[in-house]
Order: structure tokens, then sequence, then C-alpha cells
């Protein structure tokens, strides 16, 4: 109601890939292989060998490559190579371990709310605090400093130290 | 699961390979907070012995790779990676080959003359059986 629409149209279209989509540096699918009915446990850096390759279906084409994994590896071509890989896992180990721009939006948030408090606690200043204790008031305080001063409050190196009690001022 | 302190680290053969006490596992006793030679190279065996059955199967295969392998904290000697890229070719699994060398590079961390060492001591090994590293397949890129 208060976004102009070009906004509203923003926010809804970023629900497609979802916040974490927003950020991914590469979201494309891969050529070749398709993704399985499921997928129990993805990859990870300490548990890098799934349980199932990442291509269960294979083509015609695919399951002929397989039948030539079975065969010498230095006959196959650096191209099968590549494909046989992509179709035992989905990522490299540098693209699972990719950083992301997550940590913006983490940031933005946090910074957001932030401005969100300090909106609060300033309405709670003007409308909500009560009036300042009597001892705080500037009255106050200056009968406080002058009984201090009176005192000889800390004479040596501290408050009374540095008023010139002959001129009535602080030292210069 | 302690690491040995900085000094000893260096004074181990393998020249940068890192060592750190064994994580339990059941085929692992009760282990101390031994650092000597012979405790490594009786890890270093059991895991050979390990790779080298002819009937290992992708399973095992897999799971000394996951659970232990690559749970441990250490970048594994390149007889053991040699044992298992031979076991590899005996499950005919030629991508995870490759994988196992990505995966000793990510070991590796920030200690980046490791992997340069493995390929090396391995580059026999990769060529009879016609395994390409993970850089000469373009796969270490984005």
């Amino acid at each position: 109601m208060m976004l102009p629409k070009a906004a509203w149209s923003l926010l809804l279209r970023k629900g497609g890939r979802g916040r974490r989509g927003m950020h991914s540096s590469e979201g494309t699918a891969r050529g070749g292989g398709k993704t399985p009915p499921y997928t129990n446990c993805y990859a990870q850096r300490h548990y890098p060998m799934p349980e199932e390759p990442f291509c269960t279906e294979l083509n015609a084409e695919q399951q002929a490559l397989k039948e030539k994994e079975k065969g010498s590896w230095t006959l196959l071509t650096h191209a099968e190579k590549v494909a046989l890989y992509r179709l035992q896992f989905n990522e490299t180990f540098a693209e699972m371990n990719r950083r992301s721009n997550e940590w913006k939006t983490v940031m933005g948030y946090v910074f957001f709310f932030f401005g969100f408090a300090a909106l609060v606690i300033w309405w709670q200043r003007v409308y909500m605090f009560p009036p300042k204790p009597i001892t705080l008031t500037d009255e106050w305080k200056a009968k406080q400093l002058q009984r201090m001063l009176d005192m000889k409050v800390n004479p040596v190196q501290g408050l009374a130290s540095r008023w010139d009690y002959e001129k009535k001022q602080w030292k210069k | 699961m302690l690491k040995p302190p900085a000094r000893h680290r260096r004074r181990h053969a393998g020249a940068a390979l890192r060592r750190c006490a064994v994580a339990a596992t059941a085929q692992a006793g009760p282990r101390g907070l031994l650092h000597s030679s012979v405790h490594y190279e009786e890890f270093d065996a059991r895991w050979v012995t390990y790779f080298n059955k002819p009937d290992t199967d992708a399973w095992e295969w897999r799971k000394g790779m996951n659970n232990t392998l690559v749970s441990y904290d250490l970048v594994p000697e390149p007889k053991i990676i040699d044992v298992a890229l031979w076991a590899c070719r005996r499950l005919n699994d030629f991508a995870s080959a490759v994988r196992i060398l990505e995966g000793v590079e990510d070991k590796a961390g920030p200690h980046k003359e490791i992997y340069p060492y493995v390929i090396q001591e391995l580059r026999s090994t990769l060529n009879e059986l016609g395994i390409s590293t993970p850089e000469e397949l373009g796969l270490d890129k984005m």
C-alpha cells in the first residue's frame, strides 16, 4: 500500500528463487545430466563422496560412456572425462566451496533492526520517559559541584586541584 | 584429538604433510598422545591394507574415504592415495579418482605446497591409469 508499484513487483519477484538463490553466482543447470528422483545426501567438504551418483538415469550415450569407463582410462577423451565426473558429482569442490553474497543480506537485516530499535527508543524518549530526577537537573548539579569544591575533593591531582580558589575559576 | 606442538610438525618425514592424533574409529585402539613416526607408519599401513583389498566394494571405498580419511585432521600419505586410486580402477570409477585428488587439495587447506607434492609422488600412477588431475580437466575453476 505504501510502496510504489515497481517496488511491489520487485518484492513479489524475489519469491522465485528465494533469498539464497538471489545471491548465488551460479544458478543455471548443467547440460546433459538429469537430477535424480531424490538426493538424500548432498556432497560437502567433509563428505565428498555421496552415496548416489548425481545422475542415475542415463541416456544411451551416457551408458555407452559408462561402458567405456570399464576399459582403459587412457582411451578417454578430455570431454568424456569431464562428462564422467559430471555424471557422478553435482558440483566440483571449487563450486561447492564458493563464497556467496549472503553476508550482505545478513548485515542488511542486522543494521535495519538496529535502526528500527533506535527509532523505538527515540519515541520512548520523547513520549514515555519520566522527567529527570532532581539530582540530574542543572541547578542541582551546579550546587553539587560548588559543595565539592568547598570540601576540596581530590585536592592533589583531582577536581579541587584544578580550581583556582583565589580567582574563583578553573585553572587555565 | 590434540595437535602436536608446532616444532614436532616440522620434524616428521614427508616434508609438508601435517599430522594430528588419530580420531576414534572402530579400528583404532586407544591412542595416546604419541607423535612418533612408528605410530604414523602403523596408521599408513592400516589404510593401505584397507584399500588394497581386492574385493573392496564401492560402499567400503566410500566409507573409507568419507567417514575416516577425509574426517581425520591430516592429509593422507601419497601411498594411501595411490592404493585408493587403484581401488577406483577396480571399481571402474574414474570420477571418484579425480574427486580424491580434489579432496587432497582441499584437505591441505592453506598449505599450498602439499598438493603439488602429492601429485608429483602419484604422477606415475596417474599416467599409468590415465587419471587426469582436476586442473587438467578444468574442474578446479568455477
